[in-house]
């Protein structure tokens, strides 16, 4: 098993996963650097990805389209704004239009990888993804998707929180 | 609740504000379909439909009180967050999949 942690925290809206691999910092962080690598880990097997750009830098961009089983082709891309190779990345990740420009329609969620060296030419990876919002979680999973989710969150996050408060009354 | 979270069925029901309405009052579980009927401008029957697509979304049940039929929201429906971090789980769990099998094959050449 390689996933060895998964910590959900549905208040903050965050999920840090922690996986370890039989293999060095260096290699796992090319999993990340290079873009060929990228493609085949990225997008599940009925949406592969493509990368169109990839410069892994601070204040740099990676551009992706992922191919769908009907020939569809949803965007996104990161914006990069931490590089520690091979420890840290850190970006912001967006959907973008067909023409590759950022939608910002909705906050960016963000994640940050941090890579270790625990020993016996072992490696410990954990992914730490936070969402600005229901809705914009929402799209992450509805994207590179076949039946897209569709979304009334907006109204979902009211409910709770009236739900919220209607619970801390009946108690 | 249905074993497999719907989410096309969750939102589609919370889309509309009369059952969102619905949804709010019957946390309370204290109102039957004739009850809640009373506070919208619809027939009993029109009421009936919107509690039968929350319940087939699993976000209202129906409980015997007595004698009567009360409509109770069910919170667990209602808990989106946890469901859409489970999904995303599964998404990353997917991912680290593949990096180990992409190391493993470059391991072999």
């Amino acid at each position: 098993m390689t996933v060895t942690s998964i910590r959900k925290d549905p208040d903050s809206l965050s999920m840090t996963i922690t996986a370890e691999f039989d293999a060095t910092p260096e290699r796992v962080w090319q999993l990340w650097a290079d873009p060929r690598q990228l493609e085949r880990w990225w997008g599940p097997p009925e949406y592969p990805a493509t990368i169109t750009a990839h410069d892994l830098r601070p204040g740099g961009r990676v551009s992706y389209h992922m191919t769908g089983p009907r020939g569809d082709q949803p965007r996104g891309l990161w914006d990069v704004v931490e590089v520690n190779p091979p420890h840290t990345l850190f970006f912001e990740d967006l959907y973008a239009d067909d023409d590759g420009n950022p939608n910002l329609d909705l906050p960016p969620s963000t994640a940050r990888v941090t890579i270790e060296d625990i020993g016996d030419g072992r490696t410990q990876m954990s992914i730490d993804s936070r969402f600005p919002s229901l809705e914009a979680m929402e799209q992450i999973l509805a994207f590179g998707m076949e039946e897209g989710l569709k979304a009334a969150v907006g109204q979902i996050d009211v409910i709770l929180a009236e739900t919220a408060t209607a619970e801390g009354a009946a108690s | 609740m249905q074993a497999v979270f719907d989410f096309d069925r969750v939102f589609a029901a919370l889309a509309d504000a009369t059952r969102r309405d619905i949804v709010r009052r019957a946390i309370a579980g204290e109102e039957g379909i004739a009850e809640l009927a009373g506070h919208y401008p619809m027939s009993f029957a029109a009421v009936q439909k919107h509690v039968a697509i929350l319940e087939r979304a699993g976000l209202v049940g129906k409980e015997r009180v007595g004698r009567r039929k009360v409509v109770r929201t069910q919170l667990a429906g209602l808990h989106i967050a946890q469901r859409l971090l489970d999904e995303y789980e599964s998404l990353w769990r997917g991912r680290i999949e593949r990096m180990t099998a992409l190391i493993d094959d470059t391991k072999e050449t």
